[in-house]
């Protein structure tokens, strides 16, 4: 039940060649105008990394539309949900919504990341792979106003119940 | 404790009335709401409603730099507040590949060690008292007691703890704190005993415990929960060894597991763990090196662009700080991952069709902290 490192680079390789849709990091990066102050778009969709300098072992980045396969692949290799999160990329006019996941059994980490455009910020929900998925992405649709397509439930957990705000936004003021 | 199967001859919803714990209620410790869907003393539906204190820290931590947020990490979690320093200096020192003196890791694990005892002191007591016993609570806090005094010694605060820095520490420990260590690891260790004997051996206490609130191993996967939640179901998964971090590898200690799956696991995974702590700290006493507890660390931090994770294995379970950086002063992102929260996200599943009373010490044996679920 514990995967290796190069089983689960393999899987996702797979799953991305199949998904037929490259996941768009290089474009994103092009359209960035000037010198913005982030960080380089990692060279391919899955990338090994160093633990001791990252934290975590495994860096995929999926299309938007694929976040569930992945989900599936990590739950058949008997991966735990650790947490769901968003980034705001203004300047590139982008929102990544960032997945980590941890194993029960293994020292193994991953993370995975997808991108979605700013001004529609829309991608499905993993709650039916990891129920806990719930409320994290409840979550991140306060802070971000990611909106998890399938989700049951998306009113505010954490900000007051008239929520129309999200102050995890850079553009956003108190 | 009912079947399972015997649930739906309970939910005709013409029987049912809802009952609202909370947000100020003796059993949830703190702000935290609890909407139960009744039928009779069966719990049908519970479903938490949080937010309550909610303070926003991961947004306050874009508007500071990354030395000013440290003292944030402290309020989290109050009861676990060294081990979200470490966390959080971890990930800095990660990022800016600073280097820590011996010294200094062995002086935090001594630290954490001692303020997770203080965490599991709190815990036990409140627990016994949403049980009905009030007494442990007095002899859990003179033996807490004596670990504050400890500790404000060397970190100035008795709670709300802000002691380690980047690169080490801000004070080094002195000879009455490593004797008091001492004196206490004596002191502490027959009193575990008799708090075995006193209330763990309890007929009372076994009752209500046994067998109620089982979390499988999976559910906890599928959650994301950590800490004595997973480890009482079966799973030996500690951050200190399955992701080994500071100079924990150095020290013999072992992850008590319980696989019975019910709230009696998570207590006993609690009181066992008192003990490996007091043997990591023992041990880290015993050979600690000399030296600095400061490394070099440049006036003006700014971290190479690019994002850095650093778990921790705090009282309640995995915290993980995930952290970005624009080679900016300020953080460009902090995410705080706290194990109160993922633990309490499986209440829901777990108290279905239970009785209240029952429900009530499930939700004591995840041992939440409020401040940790909502931030």
């Amino acid at each position: 039940m514990i995967p290796s490192l190069e089983q689960l680079s393999d899987q996702f390789t797979r799953l991305i060649r199949l998904g037929a849709v490259a996941p768009n990091v290089q474009d994103s990066a092009a359209a960035s105008p000037g010198p913005t102050a982030t960080p380089p778009p990692s060279p391919g969709p899955v990338q090994p990394v160093d633990y001791s300098l990252k934290g975590y072992h495994l860096d995929i980045t999926v299309p938007p539309g694929q976040v569930i396969l992945a989900a599936e692949i990590l739950d058949k290799n008997g991966f735990g949900l650790d947490a769901i999160t968003g980034v705001d990329w203004i300047a590139q006019d982008e929102m990544e919504v960032v997945y980590d996941y941890f194993h029960p059994l293994s020292p193994l980490r991953v993370v995975v990341r997808a991108r979605v455009p700013r001004s529609h910020p829309e991608i499905p929900t993993i709650y039916k792979v990891f129920p806990g998925a719930n409320w994290h992405e409840r979550e991140t649709h306060d802070f971000f106003g990611i909106r998890f397509l399938g989700h049951p439930d998306l009113t505010p957990l954490l900000l007051p119940e008239d929520a129309d705000y999200h102050p995890l936004r850079k553009d956003f003021n108190a | 404790m009912i079947a399972s199967n015997d649930i739906p001859s309970r939910t005709n919803p013409q029987e049912t009335f809802v009952l609202n714990l909370g947000p100020q209620h003796p059993a949830t410790h703190g702000v935290l709401r609890i909407k139960m869907t009744m039928n009779g003393e069966y719990v049908i539906r519970a479903e938490p409603v949080i937010g309550y204190i909610h303070r926003m820290h991961e947004k306050m931590g874009e508007n500071r730099t990354w030395a000013q947020f440290l003292p944030n990490t402290g309020r989290i979690d109050y009861l676990s507040a060294l081990h979200y320093n470490h966390a959080f200096v971890g990930a800095v020192e990660r990022a800016a590949q600073i280097e820590v003196p011996r010294r200094a890791e062995y002086i935090r694990v001594i630290t954490s060690e001692l303020n997770r005892i203080s965490s599991h002191l709190v815990w036990w007591s409140a627990f016994l008292l949403d049980l009905g016993g009030l007494t442990p609570l007095l002899y859990a806090f003179d033996d807490r007691e004596k670990i504050l005094d400890l500790l404000e010694g060397v970190t100035g605060s008795r709670l709300t703890y802000c002691y380690f820095r980047f690169g080490g520490l801000c004070n080094d420990i002195d000879d009455e704190f490593i004797q008091g260590t001492r004196t206490f690891i004596a002191q502490m260790r027959p009193r575990l005993k008799m708090y075995r004997e006193l209330v763990t051996d309890n007929i009372i206490l076994r009752k209500r415990l046994e067998g109620i609130g089982p979390i499988s191993a999976e559910m906890c996967r599928k959650y994301g929960a950590t800490g004595p939640v997973i480890r009482g179901s079966g799973v030996a998964y500690d951050v200190r060894k399955s992701e080994p971090y500071s100079v924990y590898p150095e020290f013999a200690f072992e992850i008590p597991v319980f696989p019975e799956s019910d709230s009696m696991a998570r207590y006993l995974v609690r009181m066992e763990e008192m003990a490996q702590s007091l043997r990591i700290i023992e041990q880290a006493l015993g050979k600690l090196p000399p030296g600095p507890v400061m490394g070099k660390v440049p006036r003006v931090l700014k971290l190479p662009p690019g994002d850095y994770c650093y778990a921790v294995e705090a009282a309640r379970g995995r915290f993980l700080v995930r952290t970005v950086s624009d080679h900016k002063e300020f953080p460009y992102r902090v995410k705080l991952r706290t194990p109160s929260f993922s633990n309490l996200s499986l209440y829901e599943e777990a108290c279905k069709g239970m009785m209240l009373p029952d429900a009530l010490a499930l939700l004591g044996s995840l041992d939440l902290v409020i401040p940790d679920i909502d931030r």
